[in-house]
């Protein structure tokens, strides 16, 4: 409950520019100069910060620049602080697929070998957010933001939905291009409904970031090894299938800490912390050492 | 967890220099010259490679 608040929150604030969802125009002030940490297209009407990784293709696509120290110094940061807390608890498209996943339907458990699909989120960082904007570009020595172009639904959903029906005459050429991003859209959409965030399992280049970063991230989630009796009702609670008492640092997990309260005998804990409670036996640090 | 702390602390220090650098190169000026312009990809105005 906690966790739908911070999300919502966020979101709302994060989107809070309504002349533009009015108008169908886009904020344009000086908060745009700094990225938000969760996947916010910043062309959504709404939108008062910038995208990381729209902002990490605008700067490697530049005739300028061919790699973004700013861009990926801020998603470092974010990552070095929290990891993929953030695509637990303050990403606006992560709340988004998880209302969708609360429509009433079959819920298919991604698990076994469909786990490899993950590996698509590579390809979605090194050819489409780095290789396409970096190698392919035009006369003037520009790329075009390829996972913004080819890809990204958040765009579809936040930015072009809410500005072709705030002024459908300002965007009236769409084509292919459009109807390629919004049958992806529809894909996630729907996908959704039956999938728990199958965009950050298996799309989202900046959750395969934050991924990396949950191994060294200030904020851990923490098994008391001297508690856990391995029961397994964790993972059964996990919508993400993470075998928590294994990994408390899994690349996959999103921190959004309902494996706490199901386990018996309180071994999980989350939070910023170096040092292990007196009464944990050590634990966090005898976990990280296997 | 001595490595983990270290690690973390010096990814920290990295980036927050990674992000004065980009400061200093004016990167911000091309994230928000692009951030305050309606991005026509994103929306799915243009055209497919094939």
């Amino acid at each position: 409950m906690v966790r739908k608040i911070v999300q919502s929150l966020t979101a709302v604030v994060s989107n809070s520019y309504i002349t533009g969802f009015l108008k169908g125009t886009i904020y344009q002030g000086k908060l745009k100069n700094v990225c938000v940490p969760g996947l916010n297209c910043y062309s959504c009407p709404g939108a008062l910060g910038s995208c990381p990784i729209g902002s990490l293709q605008a700067v490697i696509g530049s005739a300028k620049y061919r790699f973004s120290f700013y861009v990926t110094g801020l998603i470092l940061l974010f990552g070095g602080f929290l990891g993929r807390w953030i695509c637990g608890w303050i990403c606006p498209f992560g709340l988004l697929q998880e209302l969708l996943h609360k429509v009433p339907g079959k819920k298919i458990r991604i698990s076994g070998n469909w786990k490899k699909l993950s590996w698509i989120r590579y390809i979605m960082l090194f050819v489409f957010v780095i290789g396409l904007p970096l190698f392919v570009v035009n006369i003037a020595g520009y790329g075009s933001p390829a996972f913004c172009k080819y890809v990204c639904p958040a765009g579809t959903i936040e930015a072009a939905l809410p500005l072709i029906l705030a002024a459908p005459d300002q965007f009236g050429s769409l084509g292919g291009l459009f109807i390629l991003k919004a049958s992806i859209a529809a894909v996630v959409v729907i996908a959704s409904i039956f999938i728990y965030r199958p965009f950050c399992t298996m799309l989202c280049p900046l959750g395969l970031i934050y991924g990396w970063m949950n191994k060294i991230s200030m904020y851990q989630m923490q098994v008391d090894k001297d508690k856990c009796i391995e029961c397994g009702k964790c993972r059964v609670a996990c919508k993400l299938d993470i075998e928590i008492y294994k990994n408390p640092t899994s690349m996959e997990c999103i921190r959004c800490g309902e494996c706490k309260p199901v386990c018996p005998t309180n071994a999980i804990s989350s939070g910023i912390k170096f040092r292990t409670k007196a009464e944990g036996a050590a634990s966090f640090t005898e976990i990280e050492g296997k | 967890m001595f490595h983990r702390k270290a690690a973390s602390i010096a990814v920290i220090i990295i980036a927050i220099a990674m992000v004065v650098f980009g400061i200093y190169r004016t990167e911000v000026s091309d994230v928000f010259n692009k951030a305050i312009r309606i991005c026509l990809e994103c929306i799915g105005i243009g055209w497919l490679p094939w």
